[in-house]
């Protein structure tokens, strides 16, 4: 994955210098190991900021919503389904995107690496499966397949759906991947079970939203638990204020998240948000055969009716 | 919802047309029968502030 960086500043400049584009939306070194941070680069002479590897989870289609301009964007599976959705829903036009397609082969789970190192962790190199990492001088090798994000490890789309720029080959997709065992497991629960089992994965919840803010399905211009006039939510660590907000934010995600996992890489207290999510991700597969941001021309199942729609739950 | 613990049958959904009064009568019956035998909805309460 390393090696895409070279092609991807030589396609971005490419695109800059032509004109083609007004800017480049990518990843640069973050401040603290293992946190890069979107960029945006308007001139072909910055273009060294610009950084690729295993730590890019954010997800950039959330840094697209309505913008003007014409935007070249680098894309990784989920990253392009996003982009998909973004379309869609009239989020972005399709003339105005130049996206540059990332093969990827998962990105690695920050909190289970720092979690390793109780002295900290100063940097981290990779190099193909390899990452080492060095605490207080010392260098640990680490094999990356080890340590990935869970939505990573279940992900079956690492291709970009959509792109008109590859910055290397194709790789083989996972196959055989159980996506949805945690969702199993709950639905095998008693509702009393299962309402304490959501309980205690919200429990350390501050309210911060940062999960919201980093999923580019989040884009409405005043979120129901920011309205104050009616207030819909309590804006407190109430419980059921908590409960409430993340039961919603769920269901504005039904049949449009693509599992891209950055709600839970966003999360400062670890909270495993993709839980709620991952629910209806399987339920509009098993009932409407769908997964969100494949192909900008079929319509998702929310908008659209069709007479086999199953229909069981309706008096 | 009832994945995330509201218990089964506190919620209906049913399409009723503004003709079909006597299924609207039954639906509301069976809807109120169910709900009651569920009892209060404690989960959804919050809990009272003291000031
Ligand atoms: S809810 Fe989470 S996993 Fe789903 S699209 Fe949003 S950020 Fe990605
Ligand atoms: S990011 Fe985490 S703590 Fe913040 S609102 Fe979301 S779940 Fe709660």
């Amino acid at each position: 994955m390393l090696g895409y960086i070279d092609k991807i500043r030589e396609i971005s400049k490419r695109l800059l210098d032509e004109g083609r584009v007004d800017m480049i939306i990518g990843f640069r070194k973050g401040t603290i190991p293992m946190m890069n941070e979107p960029c945006f680069v308007k001139n072909s002479g910055e273009l060294s900021t610009l950084v690729w590897d295993s730590n890019c989870g954010i997800n950039l289609a959330n840094y697209l919503t309505d913008r003007k301009e014409k935007i070249g964007i680098v894309a990784k599976g989920c990253d392009s389904r996003n982009i998909v959705t973004h379309i869609i829903e009239n989020k972005i036009k399709r003339e105005k995107l130049v996206i540059i397609g990332i093969p990827c082969k998962g990105m690695i789970d920050k909190r289970k690496v720092a979690g390793m190192f109780e002295n900290g962790i100063d940097d981290i190199t990779e190099e193909d499966n390899i990452l080492r990492v060095k605490s207080r001088g010392v260098e640990t090798s680490l094999k990356k397949s080890d340590l990935l994000q869970e939505n990573c490890e279940l992900c079956i789309h690492r291709n970009p759906v959509i792109y008109d720029e590859l910055a290397g080959p194709l790789v083989e997709e996972q196959k055989d991947v159980d996506r949805y065992a945690d969702v199993r497991r709950i639905e095998a629960m008693t509702a009393p079970e299962k309402w304490e089992y959501f309980k205690d994965l919200i429990s350390p919840c501050i309210r911060c939203y940062a999960c919201r803010n980093a999923c580019p399905l989040c884009y409405c211009p005043t979120c129901f638990v920011d309205e104050s006039r009616p207030q819909w939510c309590g804006k407190g660590q109430d419980e059921i204020d908590t409960r409430t907000f993340h039961f919603l934010r769920a269901y504005h995600c039904a049949g449009r998240c693509t599992d891209c996992g950055a709600c839970e890489r966003a999360c400062p207290v670890g909270i495993k948000v993709r839980q709620f999510t991952s629910k209806l991700n399987k339920d509009c597969l098993d009932m409407f055969g769908w997964e969100a941001g494949l192909s900008p021309d079929q319509r998702p199942p929310l908008d659209t009716y069709k007479p086999a729609d199953p229909g069981d739950f309706i008096k | 919802m009832e994945h995330m613990g509201v218990e089964p049958g506190r919620l209906s959904f049913s399409w009723i047309s503004s003709a079909e009064s006597t299924k609207f009568v039954e639906v509301v019956k069976d809807v109120t029968a169910t709900v009651k035998a569920l009892g209060p909805n404690n989960n959804f309460k919050k809990a009272a502030k003291v000031a």
